[in-house]
């Protein structure tokens, strides 16, 4: 039935294999895991020399099946063609000898060795005593990056290398095998403008080597400017792929939700009250200067600039996770000293931070242990003991609330959706009614419809009263949502905008100034 | 050859949740509990021609064995739940007996260390072991929270010192002639009973109180935790103190069952405590683990070690054979963690 990796590479190599149609097609594959069923019955097909982006809601199978041609998972049924010829892929490093390629949204590296290193590992090239040949290593990957056009040191260690940098020696790292297939999982999601355009620049340089590149993204902008072809899974099932000169962005949005978003951003206009938080020439050595700002009940702050921008840092710091050098942080008029988040959240703060993963979720724990344990702090304890049924019982209303998609309370959280692991920590945060709350990136790697449900809920809280500080680096989001924009650049802020004033153009010569 | 079992598959309905409540995790080991003790019992009519288990010296010899070495799980589980180690409480157990028992001699005894302070009520040599072992546990969670150095390498510094605590204590010499207050705790059950208590304190603890939610949360994202508004340094002082408390408790223990106390007490103690955790379901990588799997896990061990001197299994091979055990514990609990993760 199917042709095993090393048959393959011996038909390849005799040169009997005619040109296919396709480059890399998966036919009819399906995947089941324990209680759902991943992907149902879909086909995917990549041409030579093409970019195809796959698209698709959180949960819509995505993940698995590039998990499949990148040979992680193995499909129940199905088949994957590679060049016309059927092949089983067993482990990703089989899939990386037959061609294909995958780099990650985490990315593998090792930090304490070298960029070459790393790019050659399990093929150092070695000297006549059989040790390793570092010059010769460093002059192939010296070549390499020539012929991508990257400018690294290729004997810098990868622990000081940013992370668009250490993308590129993925890139390179994936190029040095040959490869024929590019497997890429939201390339972009940490990188700056002026990244970004280098990716790009690099990818239309392979693709013009007639590689065909995967490329899995949330962003809209990225599919019309990188992507030839795109296809649009929804719920396991394969919805279709189009050329993406062909469609517009509603079109694409329609596919992925199988229903109309008439409102992405439903920010209401509500009354604005008094001065909550109000923060005076803040800095933190090395990171931030002189960031002042006030934030009034009920106002939407936005806080837009580049990553690296200190945006972030700004709001650790105001957090307590990282407490300031110098300045002062006045709550209702009153300042405050705030050293570690523990305080903060006595303060009626909250800080939803920028990495589920890192510094949000308690992964192995269940859905109630997850969103129970800010609020622990003062309330629903009892001599130390845990009021169990009536935590339950706020956990429960919140997760009804907020449409949290779990079976029970006591699933764990790493078993759910992106989406609905944000939903948790949310509801972390509001289980302890905070009258300030810090968004750092709500809705960063979360699908279209949990999205627009995350902003009318930002929106409900403004309503109540709640001063919300909201950081995006997602320009539609910061404009949509913000009463007031400020803008940051290189540790300092560079300035306000109103609602009204504010556009796209405003923005970015601010964060760019 | 035919299609028909495929279908038969794909036909699977999607599992609703009610189906996918699970067993207690202490069910499987507590399974294992009892398939060991039955290999025993039929080994033991094979080769001894008698019951293993129907005896109840044995039974009784085995729960006291196992008792001081559960106190100790007790704290040292809770300690692994937060993602760390506690290699210390052996040493801090030898520590604590010779001090302890140091003011617990009595009059009659001829060369008392203490000659002005004999025949003191049981309160105090209990309460000076306990205050030692809580002080050896409180500057192991200092170390740890603000110094940020791994807990390996805090433990592994008290574990030397404090053994170095026991044996300098005394220059070498056995502490004995204890008054029999004192050596009441190590009497009969009572070891047992305290053993008991220990663990049904922390078992609700660890479940129904704030101290128990805010350990396992430590355990399995402490960045998150602290974000979450969590004083990890408070509260990981807090977790090793109770496994040093804990130890010097096991030490008093130690003590009064033999009714004399010597520096090498203890040796290897935290090995078992560690083995006994891990055993019991614990995970080394934090934030999973029960008091009930721990208590489980070191009956587990006492049998063993029962068992194999019942069979007249060489002393030499026994540690062999448990330590391939103590292995084989961690290998089901990273299989275990793999299984979750796909």
């Amino acid at each position: 039935m199917s042709v095993s990796p090393s048959t393959m590479a011996a038909v390849r190599a005799s040169g009997a294999v005619p040109q296919a149609e396709y480059l890399l097609n998966a036919e009819n594959v399906r995947k089941e895991f324990p209680g759902v069923l991943a992907l149902d019955n879909v086909q995917f097909r990549l041409k030579r020399g093409t970019v195809h982006a796959l698209m698709g809601e959180n949960g819509a199978g995505k993940s698995t099946l590039m998990k499949i041609l990148a040979g992680i998972y193995i499909p129940d049924q199905g088949e994957v063609y590679l060049k016309g010829l059927p092949i089983r892929l067993k482990s990703p490093l089989d899939a990386l000898e037959n061609g294909i390629a995958m780099i990650h949204q985490e990315l593998n590296l090792m930090p304490f060795m070298t960029v070459a290193e790393n790019i050659w590992i399990r093929r150092e090239p070695k000297n006549s005593f059989g040790f390793v040949d570092h010059g010769k290593m460093y002059e192939m990957t010296a070549e390499l990056f020539k012929r991508l056009n990257i400018s690294l040191d290729p004997e810098s260690q990868v622990r000081d290398l940013s992370v668009a940098n250490r993308q590129m020696v993925e890139i390179a790292k994936a190029v040095s095998y040959e490869s024929d297939v590019l497997i890429m999982d939201e390339p972009t999601s940490a990188l700056t403008e002026r990244e970004v355009e280098h990716l790009f620049q690099i990818i239309r340089d392979l693709r013009a080597q007639g590689i065909g590149i995967v490329y899995i993204t949330h962003k809209m902008n990225e599919l019309f400017e990188i992507a030839d072809e795109f296809s649009v899974f929804r719920d396991g099932r394969f919805i279709g792929t189009h050329a993406s000169t062909d469609v517009t962005r509603d079109d694409i949005i329609k596919m992925m939700v199988g229903r109309e978003i008439t409102q992405m951003f439903p920010k209401e206009i509500v009354p604005i009250g008094d001065v909550v938080l109000s923060v005076k020439d803040l800095s933190l050595k090395r990171v931030f200067r002189d960031v002042s700002f006030d934030v009034r009940a009920g106002e939407i702050l936005g806080i837009a600039g580049l990553v690296g921008s200190g945006r972030s840092n700004v709001a650790e710091t105001i957090f307590g996770v990282t407490p300031a050098t110098t300045g002062t942080i006045s709550i209702n008029g009153t300042p405050v000293k705030i050293n570690t988040p523990t305080q903060a959240i006595a303060h009626g703060m909250a800080f939803l931070t920028e990495d589920r993963k890192d510094t949000g979720c308690l992964l192995i724990l269940d859905v109630l242990e997850n969103m129970q344990i800010a609020v622990l702090q003062d309330r629903f304890v009892k001599y130390g003991f845990v009021a169990e049924k009536q935590i339950a019982k706020a956990c429960k209303t919140m997760s009804d609330t907020l449409r949290i998609k779990t079976p029970n309370l006591q699933e764990t959280v790493e078993n759910l959706s992106g989406g609905n692991q944000q939903k948790v920590l949310i509801g972390r945060w509001l289980l302890t009614n905070p009258k300030i709350l810090i968004l750092d990136e709500p809705t960063r790697g979360i699908d279209v419809g949990a999205k627009a449900e995350i902003h009318r809920l930002i929106s409900q809280l403004a309503k109540t009263g709640v001063a919300v500080i909201m950081i995006s680096s997602e320009m539609p989001e910061v404009l949509g949502m913000s009463d007031r924009i400020m803008v940051m650049h290189e540790g300092r802020v560079t300035g306000f905008l109103d609602r009204e004033e504010a556009t796209q153009v405003k923005v970015m010569e601010l964060a760019s100034k | 050859m035919t299609s028909e079992p495929v279908t038969a598959k794909t036909t699977t309905p999607t599992l609703t949740p009610k189906s996918r409540r699970r067993l207690p995790p202490e069910v499987n080991i507590l399974l294992v509990l009892v398939g060991i003790a039955l290999i025993f019992e039929i080994l033991g009519w094979i080769f001894a021609g008698q019951s293993f288990l129907m005896n109840f010296q044995r039974l009784r010899i085995i729960i006291l064995q196992v008792s001081v070495i559960g106190i100790i799980a007790v704290g040292v589980t809770q300690v692994i739940i937060t993602g760390g180690v506690d290699l210390s409480s052996g040493s801090v157990v030898g520590m604590t007996a010779m001090i302890a028992a140091s003011f617990a001699q009595s009059s009659t005894w001829a060369r008392p260390v203490y000659p002005a302070l004999t025949d003191l009520p049981f309160f105090i040599p209990i309460g000076v072991g306990l205050g030692i072992g809580l002080l050896a546990g409180i500057v192991n969670g200092w170390l740890i929270a603000y110094t940020k150095i791994p807990p390996f390498i805090a433990t592994l510094g008290m574990m030397v010192s404090a053994r170095g605590v026991a044996k300098w204590y005394t220059k070498g010499q056995p502490v004995s002639g204890l008054t029999d207050q004192f050596n009441f705790i190590g009497t009969g059950i009572w070891p047992v009973v305290v053993f008991l208590l220990v663990a049904l304190i922390f078992h609700v603890a660890l479940r129904y109180t704030r101290y128990g939610k805010f350990t396992y949360a430590i355990g399995a994202n402490a960045q998150a935790a602290r974000v979450s508004g969590i004083d990890i340094e408070k509260h990981l002082i807090k977790v090793y103190a109770i496994a040093g408390l804990l130890a010097g408790l096991a030490g008093i223990v130690t003590a009064a069952r033999a009714q004399t106390a010597q520096a090498g007490m203890g040796v290897t103690y935290e090995l078992d405590a560690i083995a006994a955790a891990v055993i019991g379901g614990t995970s080394l990588t934090g934030g999973v683990g029960r008091i009930t799997g721990t208590v489980i896990g070191a009956i587990i061990l006492g049998v063993m070690i029962s068992g194999f001197t019942f069979l007249r299994v060489d002393a030499y091979y026994q540690e062999i054979i448990k330590g391939v055990i103590i292995v084989a514990a961690v290998i089901v609990d990273v299989y275990r963690q793999k299984k979750r993760k796909v």
